[in-house]
């Protein structure tokens, strides 16, 4: 097994694209060290990407924010202006693993490891978010629900690092809420969760709005369905019942150790009414 | 030695105080030796390679290209660990658990192990062992395997207890029944009958310490162990045995235990440990996985209930009767037999029968979890109790108070009892105010009693007064929740002096007598009897040396609070001389003070405990949390009171787990789904409140302090507990244990469409 600690996002490229055996991408390692103490992966080279210049920084744009690929969940919750800008994603990544873990897990690596129950995800697709890819071939940028494929695959390319999440700058009377069904308090995995982002005209009708769902099918859903009944309306009662019921409707989830069938759906549809409600008092709606 | 064990009332001076204890500074500054944390020179990694089929006929094993790896020091499979077991067939199955034979019975069954220089090369060499297996049908349900038609895990095996023996072989290895009356008649006199079925899940006893020891066996055929274990004397026969050694030969030390709570009273890996040893030449360090622990370490049964209770419209039971199937593993237990004995004790019963079958099923080997089947046996009984008080419209703390046994009730599982705890419990929970406490919204309030007969057993225990008069107390239990700190006390009692000068360690097996392993809530108990004769053993060499100072008959000479004191008119003018004084003179009037002590425990008095739950339920998620709970229990005497306090909230935390998450989860496969704490969901210091506890002293006879065990009584009644707790705030009764989100919101949602 290799180590390697490059400086610049191009070296890391390199090495990674050059690699004839298996590589894995470093950054906080709370998936990756996990997964090789488990001998779940061998990898021959890992490439830490924390000494890359720029991947550890939050920046704030004329366009909105710029969070490095190195970023730890816990320094996201020390950003004041993203907690106020992006409450639901903050609130999100500050639900993975433990205390512990939070200083050193990044969202980057949240989506990249490609759970759907993952719990930055919903949160980050729900608000739009863009991942800035860097590649043998150049950059692009793609939206964020393009880069999980199904359960631990993603699309990226051989040699491609997820460099940066762009969030953009917020629109007043706007806000997000994530939140997630585990059996305990803390230290768990999402059995099914639900992240809504909303944005109010001056009256308090939603003009716009998203909503994904988390372990809830193969990957992240963005269920558009449910983004329509609430467009338009002022988040009364029978909207709520009816977003819960598409909620539900938009689940493809499977029977497993953390949970039936029935229950994802049904809870989909509760955590989906609650997160609206919540999104909708940040947005300043009452 | 005449020892009188018998109860005396007494006052204390050191017993019932709560100093600190003498290994908490070194573990909480990590210096505390753990089973992983021992080393030797030139020591190698051990692993051990296991089947990933829940049932496989082991066709052949080529371990040829492992041995040719370059670091590779050996490789065993169960050819190097030959049946010497001479027709014990409870050894013969730890042997087969320990390295299969001629099956892989579970998921997780060791089949070889390797000795290796780095644990790297110990991991490739497990991928290089081929092994040709011929995968056979499998059942891990208990209910399942109890069919006709269900794979049979051991043909030799045909049902005992039976009255006509079998002709057919089975699942179940034996039928057993306890009682007595006439349940008949007892439900013809009955006005209200309740009958119900339940199911618990399997559960993990979840230490947080991995089963870890360092093997290492010398050209002689002498060797020494290092282990993690409930009882390294325990470790030690059944090492010897296993290995075809003299039990004097195995030193075996045990180090300091991250819990066990009975997954740590059977050998498991330790045989494959020294056997790696011998055929290396090398000490071996083998430590399990967190997933290894799991899947190859003894988890609880898991249980099929059938309840049946009538009673007058005044409250009294006429009669009980319960039929309950526990699952083994793939090896012959006794569990529903303990279920069976323990599930009516809590009452006063004319008629009552209980019915037990242990079944086999493709799942690890089942070893004892705290008060072992105990508490699946309470959550059918006190569900029920509290249903049938309910169709009779009695308070549920009443209706148990009718009917609770005391002093005399012949127990349902056959002796009759002394002074006992279960109503006074019952009285202090009546009492409490928990009980009055206002509830909100979706809140229920649940309690429940539970029953735990104890154990006494063989103790060996040393204690040598030093020429400075502090004293080294040696005892042979090992210790899982503070015995040291109350044994010293209780050293400290006798001989009259302060705790402080007290040090108590856990000797060797080479250091002191057999002892019996520490469980049955044996440790305290047991331990401090043969502490208090070991004391008086050298209170009465004290007293001649006294009498020997001062040139008078030792008749004349007492002990009192630390002190000899010469008596009588004749001696009266004598100054009193103390421990240390006596203890300085030692060298010139005989040499060395001691007192020694080996006896068998007898009287453990059986316990009793009642607790009170208050639970939220979340109706449109199933989501519940535990918002207060109460434990009271009998102590008999609470030696140290805060660790009495310990064992209290953590089997009560315990049971908590059991009761809402806990649960081995098999997939068609038969492969266990969840083996990490990730989705062996127990719970996190957040998912429990303050647990609350009051000790209740009835002191037991049978011991000069009146000591009963307090460690397992705790986690019997929490599933039920809980399970009423959850029936009083949402209207639904649960069969199902554990009450995990999506069981109780099945449960509701079927409730709500009727």
């Amino acid at each position: 097994m290799r180590y390697i600690r490059p400086l610049s996002i191009e070296d890391a490229v390199g090495e990674l694209a050059r690699a004839v055996g298996p590589a894995a991408i470093l950054a906080g390692g709370s998936d990756l060290l996990v997964r090789m103490k488990g001998g779940f992966i061998e990898p021959e080279l890992i490439v830490d990407i924390k000494a890359i210049n720029g991947l550890s920084d939050i920046q704030e744009t004329a366009d909105g924010f710029r969070i490095g690929a190195a970023v730890p969940c816990a320094v996201l919750g020390e950003n004041k202006a993203l907690r106020k800008a992006w409450p639901g994603v903050v609130e999100a990544a500050k639900l993975i693993g433990s205390k512990q873990v939070q200083g050193r897990c990044t969202i980057v690596g949240n989506l990249c490891n490609a759970s759907p129950a993952a719990d930055s995800v919903p949160a980050l697709v729900a608000a739009g978010a863009k991942a800035v890819i860097a590649g043998p071939s150049g950059k692009r940028t793609i939206a964020v629900e393009s880069v999980p494929t199904g359960p631990g695959r993603t699309s990226l390319a051989k040699g491609e690092i997820v460099e940066a999440i762009l969030l953009d700058k917020r629109a007043p009377n706007s806000g997000d809420a994530y939140q997630r069904f585990i059996p305990r308090t803390e230290m768990d995995i999402a059995v099914v969760s639900a992240g809504v982002n909303l944005t109010l005209d001056e009256h308090g009708v939603i003009k716009a709005a998203r909503v994904a769902l988390g372990a809830a099918a193969p990957t992240v859903l963005l269920v558009a369905e449910a983004a329509q009944v609430l467009v338009g309306s002022k988040l009364d009662e029978a909207t709520l019942e009816r977003l819960a019921k598409v909620c539900s409707g938009a689940c493809r989830p499977i029977d497993d150790k953390r949970g039936t069938i029935e229950f994802r759906r049904k809870v989909a549809g509760v955590l989906a009414k609650r997160v609206a409600a919540t999104a909708y008092e940040r947005a300043g709606g009452k | 030695m005449n020892f009188d064990p018998r109860y005396s009332n007494r006052s204390f001076s050191s017993v019932g105080t709560r100093p600190i204890r003498p290994d908490g500074v070194d573990k909480v500054t990590g210096r505390a030796r753990y089973g992983a944390d021992f080393n030797m020179a030139g020591q190698l990694v051990g692993r051990i390679l296991r089947s990933p089929h829940a049932h496989a006929v082991i066709k052949k094993i080529d371990t040829s290209k492992a041995e040719k790896l370059a670091g590779v020091k050996a490789v065993i499979t169960a050819k190097d660990l030959p049946d010497l077991t001479d027709g014990d067939a409870a050894m013969y199955d730890i042997l087969d658990n320990c390295m299969a034979r001629k099956k892989a019975l579970y998921d997780g069954h060791a089949v070889a192990a390797v000795a290796a220089i780095d644990a790297r090369t110990a991991r490739q060499a497990l991928k290089l062992i081929e092994v040709d297996y011929e995968v056979l049908p499998h059942v891990t349900d208990v209910d399942e395997a109890m069919k006709h038609h269900a794979p049979l895990i051991n043909d030799a095996i045909f049902t005992e207890g039976l009255e006509e023996k079998p002709v057919k072989p089975s699942n179940v290895t034996k039928r057993t029944q306890y009682g007595h009356g006439d349940v008949h008649q007892g439900f013809a006199q009955a006005d209200f009958v309740v009958e119900r079925s339940f199911k618990t899940e399997q559960t993990h006893q979840g230490y947080i310490e991995p089963h870890a020891c360092v093997a290492s066996v010398n050209p002689d055929g002498t060797a020494e162990l290092w282990v993690c274990t409930q009882g390294h004397f325990v470790y030690r026969q059944h090492c010897a045995q296993l290995l075809g050694m003299e039990a004097s030969k195995l030193r075996v030390t045990s180090s300091e235990i991250g819990g066990g709570f009975g997954g740590k009273t059977h050998v498991w890996a330790e045989p494959v440990a020294l056997a790696l040893s011998r055929k290396a030449g090398r000490p071996v360090k083998l430590v399990m996985t967190r997933e290894e622990v799991f899947r190859a370490s003894g988890p609880t049964s898991a249980t099929s209930i059938d309840v049946k209770i009538g009673a007058k419209k005044d409250g009294t039971i006429t009669a009980a009767e319960a039929t309950l199937r526990y699952s083994c593993g793939p090896y012959a237990g006794m569990w529903a037999e303990i279920g069976a004995m323990t599930a009516f004790a809590c009452y006063k019963l004319e008629n009552v029968k209980t019915v037990g079958y242990e079944v086999l099923v493709n799942r690890p080997k089942t070893a004892a979890y705290r008060a072992p089947s105990a508490p699946m046996a309470a959550f059918a009984v006190e569900s029920a109790v509290d249903e049938l008080a309910k169709e009779i419209g009695m308070d549920p703390v009443d209706f148990r108070i009718k009917n609770a046994a005391q002093e005399g009730t012949r127990a349902s599982y056959g002796p009759v009892y002394g002074p006992i705890g279960i109503g006074p419990t019952l009285e202090a929970v009546k009492n409490h105010p928990h009980m009055k406490a206002p509830l909100g919204l979706n809140q229920g309030r649940g309690m429940a009693c539970g029953f735990w007969f104890n154990f006494g057993g063989q103790t060996c225990t040393d204690l040598n007064i030093g020429m400075d008069g502090s004293v080294s107390l040696a005892v042979g239990t090992v210790d899982v929740g503070g015995s040291r700190a109350s044994l010293s006390l209780v050293a400290a009692e006798e001989l009259g002096i302060d705790y402080s000068h007290v040090k108590a360690i856990v000797a060797d097996t080479s250091s002191l007598g057999y002892n019996d392993m520490t469980d049955g809530s044996r440790g305290t108990f047991s331990s401090s009897m043969a502490t208090i004769s070991a004391a008086r053993n050298a209170i009465k060499v004290l007293r001649e040396r006294a009498a020997q100072m001062w040139d008078i008959g030792v008749d004349d000479v007492a002990w009192e609070k630390g002190h000899a004191v010469a008596k009588g008119e004749k001696h009266g003018n004598l100054g009193k001389l103390s421990l240390k004084e006596i203890a300085a003179a030692s060298g010139k009037t005989g040499g060395p003070i001691a007192g020694h002590s080996e006896l068998v425990a007898d009287g453990a008095g059986v316990s009793f405990a009642t607790h009170i739950c208050d639970i939220e339920v979340d109706p449109e998620t199933g989501s519940t949390r535990v918002l207060r709970y109460t434990v009271v229990q009998d102590a008999g005497k609470a030696v140290h009171p805060t660790y009495v306090e310990g064992q209290y909230q953590g089997g009560a935390a315990q049971g908590i787990g059991w009761a809402l998450n806990e649960e081995y989860i098999y997939g068609k496969d038969g492969r266990l789904q969840n083996p990490g704490f990730l989705d062996y969901r127990i719970p996190v210091c957040s998912d429990l409140p303050m647990i609350d506890t009051q000790i209740l002293e009835i002191p037991n006879p049978n011991h000069p302090y009146g000591v009963r065990g307090v460690g397992e009584t705790s986690i019997v009644p929490p599933l039920a507990a809980i399970a009423n707790a959850v029936s009083n705030a949402v209207g639904v009764r649960m069969s199902h244990i554990p009450m995990s989100p999506p069981r109780i919101l099945a449960a509701l949602e079927a409730e709500r469409e009727g």
